[in-house]
């Protein structure tokens, strides 16, 4: 080795053919065999749905899914977007506070014994037990629903971050007592980018459960919750057996998790990338 | 060029003023560990002392109280020769280097040298010269903006040594830091902290394993023995000022690798490892 390279976070030489070629085939196939197993599900269902016959208020058929995914698209659109707000006001809201808790809990013991079994207790009740109480004292359903999907985030991210901040190697403390580190030198340059591994595996958990949650709290409310997110369409179109519907209504939910969980992983691959085991491109 | 075989074995005081001297020092573990037992410790300045002795017998525990890192349970510590600060504390000016390398891995190169100056509050414009300085004399200039896991493992104990030494301490000290390496790198290594020490002035504590690590580099040998942790001999190395592979292969330094070989195995019992 005689130089450093000045990019040290491309992953190898892209002018390299065989690599290149590698590295295409690897993506064709990462793309291509989810796709085709889509397809060949697509075709089985739309097979069995047309072959025995099955009424559409049973089992619609992909076809029809599609269509009233499109036809009805503004409904179910403003609804997503009521659940999205929710989701991701909650996972905001989770992640200042449950950041800023964590790192007042490691830097005070007297935070950590009176705050921490509070939130422990909160973590194992579960959600749904605890909802129709919330939608009961809570001024609004939305705010309700909101208050819901925050408390199922908030720990994930509280839990994970507070370990991140207490695994902080050893010797790398020494050294900053060694230095005669202040504790807010100690906090930013030490303890926070050493917890940010942590933080972001926290995120990532909390994503998803936020997503979660903010549906299971509007099936809480059930009517109450009327014109709002896409967890009551859902609801709706059961009652009215609206099955296609419920479909394109299911689709659209799973479709932000994963929209969800890949904004995550994306944001934790941009602050990770230069340093972290996770989000390195291992070239051995 | 090197005198005849002249190890002294007993404490024979160089000339030089003390920069830190342990008395009585005991020190023992909230468990009940007797990690050291009666230290007494002067370290002169511009000496290359080696601590030496099996695994247990409190070498680590030593150059952290030295460093300030954990009290001693009774004993004292002096530094002769260094001011006081308002709290009482002695302003040490003090490198330490570990075992492992030590870096942070989410900064640079050149972040990680920084580190020390910068906890006191340097700015990076105003020390930049001084960090590329440190890193040209461990040869790394040109791996500033690299990343610790993008270099060996000899590498990135060059750049914990740079951390060390860009503070311009009075004192290092190195706790077994070439360990891990292999003996190609170690040698090499040794020879960068010979010619560190020569061009800087340093005062080194350097604990090792190794026999001839330790008569290679040192102008003192202390050989301890563990449980409880103490200091059964000390050697005076009699070798030139400069030192290569010539050094390697002398009467002197064969000579005093058989002395001191003979003090650490008289200083191990039965059960004791290296
Ligand atoms: N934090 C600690 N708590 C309790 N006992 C300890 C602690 N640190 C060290 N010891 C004990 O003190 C003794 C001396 O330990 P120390 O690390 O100083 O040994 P050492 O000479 O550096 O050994 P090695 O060569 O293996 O690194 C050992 O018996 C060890 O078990
Ligand atoms: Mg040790």
């Amino acid at each position: 080795m005689s130089t450093p390279s000045s990019t040290p976070d491309t992953g190898g030489t892209p002018s390299d053919p065989p690599y290149d070629r590698a590295r295409r085939r690897e993506l064709i196939l990462r793309v291509a065999v989810p796709l085709v197993i889509l397809v060949a599900v697509l075709l089985l269902w739309d097979w069995y749905v047309r072959a025995y016959d099955v009424k559409p208020y049973i089992l619609p058929g992909p076809g029809l899914v599609a269509s009233t995914l499109v036809k009805d698209w503004g409904t179910l659109s403003s609804a997503l977007v009521v659940t999205v707000r929710i989701t991701f006001t909650a996972l905001f809201l989770a992640v200042v506070g449950g950041s800023l808790l964590a790192i007042l809990m490691t830097q005070s013991k007297i935070f950590e014994l009176a705050l921490f079994p509070y939130a422990v207790i909160l973590q194992v009740t579960p959600i749904v037990a605890i909802a129709p109480l919330i939608i009961i004292y809570a001024p609004s359903t939305q705010s309700a629903v909101l208050l819901c999907a925050f408390i199922v985030t908030f720990f994930p991210i509280l839990s994970n971050t507070v370990a991140g901040l207490k695994s902080v190697d050893h010797n790398l403390l020494n050294l900053f007592e060694l230095y005669g580190a202040s504790r807010w030198q100690t906090l930013f340059l030490l303890k926070i980018p050493a917890a940010q591994p942590y933080f972001f595996a926290g995120l990532r958990i909390g994503g998803g459960l936020a997503l979660i949650a903010a549906v299971v709290a509007e099936f809480a409310a059930g009517s109450a919750g009327a014109g709002s997110g896409l967890a009551f369409r859902i609801l709706e179109s059961q009652y009215r057996l609206n099955i296609s519907r419920l479909f394109a209504g299911l689709i659209m939910l799973s479709a932000t998790g994963v929209v969800i969980y890949w904004l995550a992983s994306l944001v934790s691959y941009l602050a990770l990338r230069r340093w972290h085991e996770s989000a390195l491109n291992r070239e051995n | 060029m090197s005198s005849s075989a002249n190890t002294a074995t007993a404490d024979t005081l160089p000339t030089s003023p003390t920069v830190v001297r342990l008395a009585g020092v005991n020190k023992t573990f909230s468990n009940g560990t007797l990690a050291l037992s009666g230290l007494d410790l002067d370290v002169h300045e511009g000496e290359f002392l080696s601590l030496l002795g099996p695994s247990g017998c409190g070498k680590s525990t030593a150059l952290r109280i030295i460093a300030g890192l954990g009290q001693p349970s009774s004993g004292s510590i002096e530094w002769p020769r260094t001011m006081h600060d308002a709290t009482g504390s002695p302003e040490r000016s003090i490198g330490f280097v570990f075992q492992e390398p030590t870096l942070m891995p989410w900064a640079d190169v050149f972040h990680n040298v920084w580190l020390p100056l910068r906890l006191k509050g340097q700015s990076k414009a105003s020390v930049r010269a001084s960090v590329m300085e440190a890193l040209d004399l461990v040869g790394l200039a040109s791996f500033a903006k690299a990343y610790p896991r993008e270099l060996s493992g000899g590498m990135k104990m060059r750049v914990s040594i740079a951390r060390a030494l860009v503070t311009r301490p009075q004192l290092l000290l190195m706790d077994e830091p070439f360990a891990a390496l292999d003996e190609i790198t170690r040698f090499k290594l040794n020879n960068d902290i010979l010619r560190l020490k020569a061009q800087l002035g340093w005062t080194v504590v350097f604990v090792t394993h190794s026999v001839y690590e330790s008569v290679y580099l040192s102008s003192r040998i202390v050989v301890m023995a563990a449980r409880p942790g103490r200091v059964v001999r000390t050697v005076t190395v009699d070798g030139p000022t400069v030192r290569d592979e010539d050094f390697r292969t002398s009467d002197t330094y064969n000579a005093t690798c058989r002395t001191v070989s003979e003090a650490l195995h008289s200083a191990m019992g039965a059960g004791d490892h290296l």
